[in-house]
Parts: structure tokens; sequence; C-alpha cells
């Protein structure tokens, strides 16, 4: 199956990657190898590891990502994506290591600073709120509300203006979503490509500056597919910092500006979508083959 | 057999001091376990607490009733915190273990020999409400209509009772409606989704557990004025069971659901009750086979029958959306 | 984070102390202290009594545990498997009303009902309401009524009177240093110890034992290698309610039979769990164990009636420090 995925990679891999802005301008003159430095990077890692029991299951060198790209993180089952993704965004502990943020220090942050920070996340399986409706769902992401303190709670008058503006905010989202029709649903009556959408607008919702976003398109519908993909390419030319998980080969050549491959917790490979296909380390990886870590040779 | 004193009995019950506890509590366990998804097995620990901390600022260091009220109220803000500090953290399990380990370890704690000078022990303390019932306007005698009637005192208890349950619910209401419900309820629904849009969750869970608490310890205080003791066997870990069973009845995650439930609850109970003890007097039950003594754990594991039916067969109460219960894949 | 901690525990303690200080500061008798020519024999004493007392707990927690570990449910009503099972052995060996069979057939007869009580909770509540599609949470609520239920029908049949069985009553300790014990204790500590052996090669050794783990470690896994989930879940329920019961008839017989023996009991095996780590066979024996100590040590300092107590303070000190227990790990999120 992973070679498969491999494999067909390497066909549209030739065929340039989807280009022209004026980020992805930007990573032209990058080296395509592992750890290499960015011009512009908004989220950096460095040694970060995380092991379970004895095993490791994340130990990356050295990890940035460009501001203002969509970089594609990859890599066979079992290679430390969510582990990273969720140390990252404050849902795991690091054995080891630090990240910043746009600069900040993030390291060991609880997940809702790293949120608060613009860094927001979804999740491989989602996690609607099944009985808020799909406009409560929105609104609750909205940051920096008043009527979520306890005592301003209990006067409406303090937060309901404020509301008001959220619940515009919302309603413009659904509309840009194609969920306003579900507005007054539960969101536990959605089907799974529309809580896939719910989710990607209820991230947008928290005005994020960067969105991970962990399989954005496991399980859904080809048609439904290619609209997520059009919303997220949509996001990344209005600004949006985007880093993903995928599995889909055709995907990832298709949207990334950048791709970052894993295998065994490491950080193997890094470069454009067409050079990573014939990277080798990327073709050991995938068909399981043992590679001897050139650059990984961190102590703790 | 009387049919008009069963009935009679069971409305007095229905609508009186103890439907009116039972009911604040349960509000307050709705906040908890309702809206915000907290399993809290131990309500009974925070009414404890604030009877007794009422009772022995009054009857043991004879300070006025409102300096009682206020050392009840601040003693479940104290449990809340101990209780939520280490548990809140983890998984909803954990916290349902201590919170039912933490109210029958305070029972067996505030009944021991040790802190019997404070607390009198296994006998409890008394009388130490007369100032709340010097405050009542209303004279001597009593009142009711058809077959309900109270004695002054009773009136007086039940009001004050039903106007803290209508004063307790509005403020329940505005916050469940508020920003902070919305996130609340997210909670409930699925924690990790709320950290991930930058919410809080610990602390918003810590003032649910506080305020849920806050309102059981006030239950736990009418109760006690409403008998003018305290009792440590009178706070029963199975008084944590009735509330949920009321509040299963009718409707968890409704701000009426208590209310609506406390009412039938009771009305049922002791309808039953006395209509059993009836029953036995008249002879229409053999005595071998249950005897009056008896009549109060038979009680007790109808509750229990109860509760299974309820969560089996209809989960969303009287006021709740099936719909709306189906969707929690808990 | 560090100061939230030792503020909570700090709290705990001080909360435990409260009443004792003031108690002082009126001039009562102050606890017995830890000075005294005999202070080491007592002590001793204790420990021999606590570990008595840690194995018995052991017994009965380990089913609570290996439910939780395959099915993630609390069974609250746990504790009614061990009032079950020592009122029904008095019944048949003490009661005015039963056949006063002697003891050892009596207990017997406990466990095999106590496996049935099991087996019916699996196939009459439990499996039924998981097809219904009754939430996990809702379930915990359905044991509590179970709890509630079982304990009273046991108070209508069996009294409030607490009893002893027919068998074994008094008897005269026999002196090893400064620590007695009397013959019953002894056998009773040994059998138990022998039978959480046992639960250990039963659950290391054979066929059904690795089920379980499987079971245990990944469901969808061992689901998936062709084991019988539903099987290995009846069997753990028809173990833990069997053990359970022979735990309550231990208890019966080193304390008393009491129609809420049981509901104590359950707290005690909580601590002890959770000590332990969460869903941890062995996990819960070494909890128990070390739990049963710190109940009868604490007697040294304090009343008897607060060991509880000090069994709850436990826990709370292991959920800050050490959530997931002596040999619990931490899981993956997301």
């Amino acid at each position: 199956m992973a070679a498969d995925q491999a494999s067909s990679g390497r066909t549209p891999g030739t065929a340039a990657g989807p280009g022209g802005t004026a980020a992805t301008g930007r990573l032209a003159g990058v080296a395509p190898e592992p750890g290499v430095r960015k011009p512009d990077p908004l989220l950096v890692m460095d040694q970060v590891t995380r092991s379970f029991g004895g095993i490791t299951a994340v130990r990356v060198g050295h990890l940035e990502v460009q501001r203002g790209t969509i970089t594609a993180l990859i890599g066979p089952n079992g290679a430390g994506k969510t582990t990273l993704f969720n140390v990252v965004s404050g849902f795991d502990r690091a054995a080891g290591g630090r990240w910043w943020f746009d600069g900040h220090p993030l390291t060991g942050r609880p997940a809702h600073r790293v949120a608060r920070r613009g860094l927001v996340r979804t999740f491989q399986l989602t996690r609607t709120l099944a009985r808020l409706t799909v406009l409560e769902n929105l609104k609750l992401a909205a940051t920096g509300q008043r009527g979520e303190r306890l005592l301003p709670a209990l006067l409406p008058p303090l937060w309901r203006g404020q509301e008001r503006q959220i619940e515009e905010r919302a309603d413009e989202m659904l509309e840009r979503f194609r969920l306003g029709p579900l507005r007054d649903d539960h969101a536990g009556t959605l089907s799974g490509g529309q809580r896939k959408l719910l989710e990607l607008a209820r991230a947008l919702m928290a005005r994020p500056v960067m969105v991970l976003l962990d399989e954005p398109v496991a399980g859904v519908n080809p048609a439904l597919t290619q609209s997520l993909l059009g919303h997220i390419t949509e996001l990344r030319d209005e600004g949006l910092t985007v880093c993903f998980v995928e599995h889909d080969m055709d995907v990832v050549m298709g949207i990334s500006d950048w791709v970052a491959v894993m295998a065994d917790g490491r950080l193997v490979a890094e470069g454009p979508p067409h050079t990573i296909g014939r990277n080798p380390a990327v073709v050991d990886a995938y068909l399981g083959r043992r590679h001897d870590e050139p650059e990984a040779t961190e102590e703790e | 057999m009387d049919i008009s004193v069963i009935v009679s009995d069971a409305l007095r019950s229905g609508i009186g001091p103890i439907a009116a506890v039972y009911a604040l509590a349960a509000m307050g366990l709705n906040l908890h376990f309702g809206y915000t998804g907290l399993l809290n097995f131990g309500q009974v620990g925070f009414m404890l607490v604030g009877g007794y901390g009422l009772a022995v600022t009054v009857a043991t260091w004879g300070g006025p009733l409102w300096l009682g009220i206020l050392a009840g109220l601040a003693s479940a803000v104290v449990l809340a915190l101990l209780l939520g500090l280490p548990t809140l953290r983890l998984r909803a399990d954990y916290l349902a273990i201590t919170t039912i380990a933490a109210g029958e370890t305070l029972r067996l704690f505030y009944r021991s020999s040790w802190a019997e000078p404070v607390t009198g022990g296994v006998f409890g303390l008394q009388r130490f409400a007369n100032e709340f019932y010097a405050l009542s306007p209303i004279p001597r005698g009593t009142y009711g209509v058809w077959l309900v009637r109270f004695s002054a005192r009773d009136l007086w208890v039940l009001t004050v009772g039903w106007t803290l349950v209508a004063v307790t619910g509005v403020l329940l209401a505005l916050l469940v409606r508020s920003p902070w419900g919305r996130v609340v309820r997210a909670i409930r629904e699925d924690e990790t989704a709320a950290r991930s849009l930058g919410k809080n969750v610990y602390a918003c869970k810590m003032q649910s557990l506080v305020i849920g608490g806050v309102i059981g310890a006030a239950a736990g205080m009418l109760q006690a004025i409403q008998v003018q003791s305290v009792n440590p066997d009178s706070f029963d870990p199975a008084v944590t069971f009735f509330l949920y069973t009321l509040l299963v009845l009718g409707g968890a995650g409704r701000i009426l659901g208590p209310v609506v439930g406390s009412v039938l609850f009771w009305f049922v109970l002791t309808f039953l009750d006395s209509a059993l003890r009836q029953a036995i007097d008249a002879g229409y039950v053999s005595p071998e086979l249950i005897s009056t003594s008896e009549v109060g754990a038979v009680r007790f594991a109808l509750v229990g029958l109860a509760l299974i039916l309820l969560v089996t067969f209809r989960p969303q109460g009287i006021l709740g959306s099936r719909k709306e219960m189906l969707l929690s894949g808990r | 984070m560090r100061c939230q901690r030792v503020f909570t525990a700090a709290l705990a303690l001080g909360l435990v102390m409260l009443p004792a200080v003031t108690a002082r500061a009126r001039g009562e008798d102050a606890p017995r202290g830890p000075v005294g020519p005999a202070f080491g024999g007592r002590a001793l004493q204790a420990l021999v009594d606590g570990i008595q007392f840690g194995v018995i707990i052991a017994i009965t927690a380990v089913g609570l545990s290996l439910v939780f570990g395959t099915i993630h449910l609390i069974n609250f009503a746990h504790g009614e498997f061990v009032t079950v099972g020592a009122t029904f052995a008095f019944f048949l060996n003490a009661s005015p009303a039963g056949p006063g069979w002697h003891l050892i057939p009596a207990a017997v007869a406990a466990v095999a009902l106590g496996a049935l009580l099991g087996a019916a909770v699996d196939r009459g509540v439990w499996r039924p309401l998981r097809a219904r599609g009754t939430g996990l949470i809702n379930l915990f609520i359905v044991t509590i009524g179970l709890s509630l239920l079982l304990r009273h029908i046991v108070l209508v049949l069996y009294g409030t009177r607490p009893g002893s069985y027919a068998q074994y009553d008094i008897q005269s300790a026999i002196g090893l240093g400064p620590v007695g014990i009397t013959p019953r204790d002894l056998t009773v500590t040994v059998l138990a110890v022998l039978v959480l052996l046992g639960v250990a090669v039963l659950l290391q050794r054979t066929r059904t034992g690795t089920a379980v783990r499987a079971v245990s470690a990944n469901r969808d896994l061992a689901e998936a290698s062709g084991i019988d989930v539903r099987r290995v879940v009846l069997f753990v329920w028809m173990l833990g309610g069997g053990l359970a019961a022979l735990g309550g008839v231990f208890f019966g017989l080193v304390e008393t039979v009491t129609w809420d023996m049981g509901f104590k009991l359950l707290l005690m095996m909580f601590a002890g769990i959770i000590l332990g780590g969460l869903g941890s066979a062995y996990g819960a024996m070494a909890g128990s164990l070390v739990i049963g100590v710190v109940a009868q040590m604490s007697t040294l300092w304090f009343p008897v009636d607060l060991q509880y107590a000090w069994a709850l303070l436990v826990l709370i000190v292991v959920l800050l420090v050490r959530p997931q227990g002596i040999l619990g790990r931490a899981e993956r999120v997301g």
C-alpha cells in the first residue's frame, strides 16, 4: 500500500508544483535537504523528541515551516507525524526539544495557549461537538469572547454586541463553506465530509496565523476532496500558513509548496514536491528498507 | 387503607422542603453532569460540608447564622478545589472515583470520635437555626388547601427553599446560555476539541465544579435548617444516587429538569412508601414478607431499579429530547 | 503546576488535620503518639494486619480492575458482589434459616454465586445496554443503580445486624515474637496470597489469561486476531464476581459480615486500583497491598475510624504525583 502511494507519487512529481505565489517563490532557492533553514520560518522545531514506553516515536532534528506556504508532512504509518502535531500543538508532552511559533517560544505550552497564539489544529478523526448546532460550533471558536469569563457571563449586555459580530462572521464562514442550510442542525447529524468542512471552518473562526490539518481529506468523497483542497489553497493565497499530514500522494503533489518526509520518527527528507519522489531516502522509507540516518545524530 | 392520607403525604412531600432541598442539590449536579459532563458521584459531600459548615459555626463556636452560611459555602469551594485540582486534568472516571470516595470518607470523618468535639460525632449537632426561624414573617398556625397542610414553620422553610431554587435556576439559565455556557457544553461534548480552539478547559471545569458544589452546599444547609440538626448518617452516598435518579427523571442538561424530577421523585417515593406502610398495617401485605421497618430499604432498592430502567429506556428524562441524546456517542 | 500540587496536598492534609487540632486546643485527649515502649512491636503488628487487610482488598480489586481493563467500565456495584458473597455464605453457614453447612462448602457456593452474578450482569445488563447504544457514562450510572438495588435487597434479606460465621470464630493468637496472629487470620492471609498467585499464573500462563491480557491491551487488535472478545469479557466478569465473593467471605471471617461491607471495601479497592494504575491487574494487587498497610499503620498514630480517610489521602496524592499509578502508562491523544 505504502509502496503504491510512493510510486504513484513519482509520476505527477515530475510535473511542476502549484507555484506562482510570492511565498513559493521565496522557497525557490532553498536546498532540498532535511533540516534546511528557510528565509521566513513561522514554525521552528528543534530536537523534538517523544517516546512511548521506551520506543522513540518522534526524534526530529530540525524542521522549519515557511510562512505563507502549504507544507505537507508525509511518511508511512507510525512515522510519528500525528505525534509531532500533538507535541507542537500542546496535546502531548515532549521528552525533549524546543519549538517556536512566530518568534515566540511554545515549548511545553498547554494546548489552549498554543491555539490562542494563532496555531490551530484539526484532528484525524473529526471532533465536531455533536450536541451543539453547526452555528454554535463556529461561534465557540471565536477568540477573546468577553462572555466566556464567569462574571460577565451573567450580564448579557456586556457581551451581546460582540456576540452579534461573531454570529455575522460565523454566517459568512457558513456561506463560504456552503454549510448555510445546516446552520441550526446539531453537528452530530452531519456526514463525514461535512464534518471535515465544519472543522476547517471552525478552525478559521479562531483567526489563526497557521493551521495544522491532520489528514484533512481522509475518508472524504472525491468531489468534496476537490472542494476542500480548493479551500485550502485559497486560504494560503490569502496569507494563511498551512501544514498538513496526508497519505494520498496525489493530494500532496497537487497542492503543497513544500514536502517534509518522516520515517521512524525522524525527518528523512525535505524539498519541493517534484523532488521528493526521486529522493532515495523517501523511497527507502516507503519501501521499508533500513536506511542510515546521515544527519540525525542528536544526543540527549 | 385511606387513599386521601396517601395522596396527602405524597403531595406534601412533592412540594415540601425536602423536594426543594433535592431540587437545589440536583441543580448543582446538573451543572456538573448535565452541562459540563463532569461525573460527580459525591454531590452529597458538598451537602455535608455545607450543612456542617453552618452547624459547626453556630452550634459549636457560637457564631451568627450569616457567618455559618459563609462558612458552609467556603467549605464547598475548598472541597471543590481539593477534588478538582488533581482530577480535572484526567479522564472522567478519575473524578467519579475520587468524588464517591471523598463523599463517603467525609462522612466517616465527620462522625469519627476524633472529630467529635467539633462535629458531635455520631450524634451530630442540633438547634442551630433558631435565628432562621426568628426571621419568619408567617404567624403561627397551619396553612393549606385541599389535602395539603403545612405548619407555619415548614411553610417558611419551603418558601425560602423554593425561592432559592428559583433564583438559582435564573442564574444557571443565564450562565448556560452565555458564551461561558457554550464553552462548558463544548467540554461536555469533546474537551479535546475545546482545547484545540483555545479554551481553557481545566479552568472552566473547575469553575463548574465550584459553582455546582456551592449550590450543593446551599442545599445541605437548607436540609440542616429544615430539621434543625445535622447527622453524618443523613449524608449517605445513596443521597447522590437519589439525585442522579431524579436528575435523569427530569432531564439532565435542562434547567427545569432537576425541579420537575425532584417534585415527581418525592411524590412517587412518598406515595409508594405511604401506600406500602398502610398495606402492611391493614394486613394486605404480610409482615412476614416485608415488615414496616424494612419499608425504607425496599424504597432504596426501588430507586436503584428505577435508575437502571430510566437510563435504559428513557435516558433523556421527561424534558430532554431523545434525538439529542442519541447524538452523544458517550 | 508544581505549586498547585503542593497546595492541594496541603489542603487535603489540612482538612484531615483540622478537627484534631481543634480537639487538642480544647484540651481533649491527644491521640496516641508514636512514642512508647512497645512501639516497634505495635508497628510490626500493624504491618502484619495491614498485609492481611491488603491481600483481601487485592482479591476483591483484581476483578474490578480486569473489568475496567477490558471494557473500560467502572463497576460501582462491584462492592455488592463482595456483600452478596459474604452474606450468602453466612446464610448457608450460620443463619438459623439456612441449612447449616460447614464454612468451606458454604464459601465455595458463595464463590459460585459470585461468578454467576458476574455472568448475569454481563449478559443481563452490560451486553444488552451496549447493544442498545447506551453510552459509557450512562452505564456508570446504571452500575450505581445496580449497587443501590443489590445492597438494599441484601439489607431486606439479611438485616442490619453484623454476623459471624459459625466456624473459626474465636481463636487465641499464636505469638511470634512481638506479633500475634490467630491461625484463622494466618490461613486467610496465606490462602489469599495463593489465590492472587493463582490469578497471576492464570493471566500469564493460560490461553484464556493471554486472551484477557490481549483484550485489555488492544481490544480491536485482539478481535482482529481471532479472539472471541465477548467470551473473554464474560470470563472476566465471572472471575471478578467469584473473586469478589471470596474476598467477601475472607473479610467476613476476619472481621464481621454486614450488609454494607462491600461498599466500604469499594473505597479501598478504588484507592488500591488508582495507586496501582487503572486497568492493570498486577497494579491493583500491589496498590491494594499498600492501601491495606497504610490503613492499618495509620492506626498507630490516628484513631481506627479514620483508617479510610488515609486511604483517600493516598489516592489524592497519587493522582497529583503520578496519575497513571505505579504500573500504569500514559496514553496518546488525538
